[in-house]
């Protein structure tokens, strides 16, 4: 019996010492989809992907991980998980075809195909040429591809990667995705964390975790649907005079300065948004330009901190 | 079968890794040979020539005769001849000679005397070492009938048994395979192990199905085989610039040795649990080290050292070792003979990897 979620956990926590890096944690994640955990650094996300795959010993709570319960039995999980490391944890001193020769080795993958199954790997993921090539001695994206390379080598049902992209230019990060979704598209569930946000509106669900809280979670669109604040964006010729014009208002969550322009975000039980920002700007006497926006990632992102955090403006 | 695939997955891997590693190839080769060209010429017990002065007060025909034997015996080598006693110990002093030989004026007459002594040594005593050959000396016989006193003076006789040259390699070569052995496998196994872990390669490996003893045991092969091969070296390079005796079987000292071996590795894993770094692993083998080459025997005989010091010496696996070593080496003794010495080492194993064991798990806190 398979039940329809990769990961499921309940009120998972982890505290070292005072510091509690998790805090009841509940995650549903959906199989065969890409699920994205989008934070700071510090914010849990290592440490939460580390639980699951029964690195660490949760302090409280508990998860099913493809049916297995953690913490308990990890061991009948990691033939069934791939796991990418945030450093590179590969072995430097071995070829690109040697490392894909020891995990298919350690994954016992059957030795009749296993020559094929690398050839494959190599091909798919452009490391045809480095294939004599000391690990060492490859670019960030090379690495990268290598690490995914073996991660999938031996057809995991969950891939779990943690700040995969952290390390390799946006080229090939835009690449490293188009990968990730064909393997979605294969059926395999993508958990994957990342501080940048662009990557995380290519998620299929994200959850946002800010001091070890999920402080919100769902598809990218519900987010940006959902934020609670009206968002108003003001072109300025003077941006930074304007900041300080509404930095006055009470009623002003947060000002996020991008170039020339300023984003600012006002609760939604506010009434008239609009006539507020432009009453302010008018009474410190800066010329803008304002008009109500859609919320980005971004705003999301600021929007559901700002508890924990305390608001910027 | 996959668990003993995945184990020697693990081996192949840390063979490949270990021939590109030239640093540390060369060390299983090079830390062997530097340490026994430096302890097997540079150690030596059996001290000889001396340098000595002579202050003859005498000067009769019995003092010249007595110090033309005195240099006969080669251990001393005479290089000055003062006039009294106070120029002796001022040259001992300024470190000029290790003994002075001081002859008196009456030097005939205290012979005859058998209460009074009829030469003084002054001898530097701050090297025990040439106090203790110094003190052969007295024996010396010294009559006006050298033979009459010959007689008198073997009461007892000693016969060095195993040794009667008194070569110092033939006890250093065997001990020195311990300390060899220990310091190798030791460090080598702590640092494979710690190596991993400071480059991340560890928590990869404890994502994958490899267990925790597939992971040690894969990891630790291929080192007894190199300790098998240093053990070769170290026999070859004794027998050929030491002429060391092997009078027992050699199986019996391959066996003995695989036990101590053993001992070692687990003692290295049980480093690796504990040290962070390579660093770290470095310094925890050299505190193992120490002791090690003072209190096992190596250097200085076990039945002089004090109660306390001798129950740490009991508890190093290189102890029993070099009992063992010296024993089928030189008094060719069979193994079984000396089965105290392997007991130890098991349980000794035994403890280590059950220590081991309990502290490496596959999670990270």
């Amino acid at each position: 019996m398979t039940s329809e979620y990769a990961i499921e956990s309940r009120g998972l926590s982890k505290h070292f010492g005072d510091l509690k890096a998790v805090s009841e944690l509940d995650l549903k994640v959906p199989r065969g989809q890409i699920y994205g955990f989008l934070g700071p650094n510090g914010s849990g996300k290592s440490t939460t992907i580390r639980m699951l795959c029964g690195l660490l010993t949760p302090t409280e709570g508990s998860a099913t991980v493809l049916g297995t319960e953690i913490p308990g039995n990890a061991r009948y999980l990691k033939p069934k998980i791939g796991y990418m490391t945030q450093k590179f944890s590969l072995f430097g001193d071995m070829t690109v075809f040697e490392n894909l020769q020891f995990m298919a080795e350690i994954y016992s993958s059957p030795r009749a195909s296993r020559t094929a199954r690398i050839d494959e790997l190599l091909e798919k993921y452009d490391l045809v040429d480095q294939r004599r090539q000391l690990a060492a001695t490859m670019s960030g994206g090379q690495k990268q591809r290598l690490a995914l390379a073996c991660a999938v080598l031996h057809h995991p049902e969950l891939l779990l990667l943690d700040e995969p992209t952290s390390a390799v230019d946006p080229q090939s990060r835009r690449d490293f995705w188009a990968n990730l979704f064909r393997l979605a598209e294969g059926g395999t569930t993508i958990l994957v964390s990342t501080h940048y946000m662009d990557e995380a509106e290519r998620c299929h669900r994200l959850a946002i975790l800010d001091h070890g809280v999920k402080v919100a979670d769902g598809t990218p669109q519900q987010l940006q649907a959902n934020t609670g604040m009206h968002i108003i964006e003001v072109l300025a010729d003077d941006p930074y005079r304007a900041q300080e014009a509404l930095d006055d208002g009470d009623e002003i969550a947060s000002v996020t300065q991008l170039g020339m322009r300023l984003r600012v975000l006002i609760p939604v039980q506010i009434e008239d948004p609009l006539g507020k920002v432009k009453g302010l700007l008018n009474g410190h006497g800066v010329q803008a330009e304002v008009r109500t926006t859609t919320a980005s990632l971004e705003d999301v992102f600021v929007a559901v901190t700002m508890g924990t955090e305390g608001h910027d403006a | 079968m996959k668990s003993l695939h995945r184990l020697l997955a693990i081996t192949k891997k840390e063979v490949r890794q270990l021939s590109r590693d030239r640093l540390t190839f060369g060390m299983i080769v090079g830390i062997p040979v530097m340490q026994m060209l430096l302890f097997g010429y540079a150690i030596n017990t059996d001290v000889r020539n001396l340098r000595t002065a002579i202050s003859d007060q005498a000067d009769t025909h019995l003092s010249r005769q007595f110090i033309a034997e005195l240099r006969e015996t080669q251990v001393v080598d005479i290089v000055a001849y003062v006039t009294t006693p106070a120029e002796l110990e001022e040259q001992l002093r300024m470190g000029e000679v290790s003994v002075g030989v001081a002859i008196p004026a009456d030097f005939d007459r205290r012979v005859i005397d058998p209460e009074r002594p009829a030469v003084h040594l002054l001898v530097d005593g701050s090297d025990p070492t040439i106090s203790g050959v110094a003190n052969q000396l007295r024996n010396m016989p010294i009559a006006f009938d050298t033979s009459a006193a010959m007689r008198r003076s073997n009461n007892i006789e000693v016969r060095p048994s195993y040794n009667p040259e008194r070569r110092t390699p033939v006890n250093i070569i065997p001990g020195l395979m311990g300390v060899i052995l220990t310091l190798t496998m030791m460090l080598f196994t702590a640092v494979a192990i710690v190596r991993e872990r400071e480059r991340g390669n560890l928590e990869l490996l404890i994502n994958t199905p490899v267990s925790s003893a597939e992971l040690m045991i894969g990891k630790v092969l291929p080192y007894i085989v190199i300790g098998m091969i240093q053990l070769a070296l170290i026999l070859v390079v004794g027998d050929v610039l030491f002429q060391v005796p092997m009078r027992g079987s050699v199986l019996d000292l391959y066996l003995a040795s695989g036990a101590f071996i053993a001992a070692n590795l687990s003692l290295g894993l049980v480093i690796s649990t504990v040290a962070k770094t390579q660093f770290q692993a470095m310094q925890m083998t050299f505190f193992v080290l120490m002791p090690s080459i003072l209190l096992s025997g190596f250097v200085f005989p076990f039945d002089g050292m004090p109660k306390f010091a001798q129950y740490l010496g009991e508890m190093l696996p290189v102890t029993h070792y070099i009992r063992l070593t010296r024993g089928i080496m030189l008094r060719d003794a069979a193994l079984i003979e000396l089965y105290p010495e392997l007991i130890a080492l098991g349980v000794f194993t035994l403890l280590a990897m059950t220590g081991a064991a309990l502290r490496f798990t596959k999670r990270l806190d």
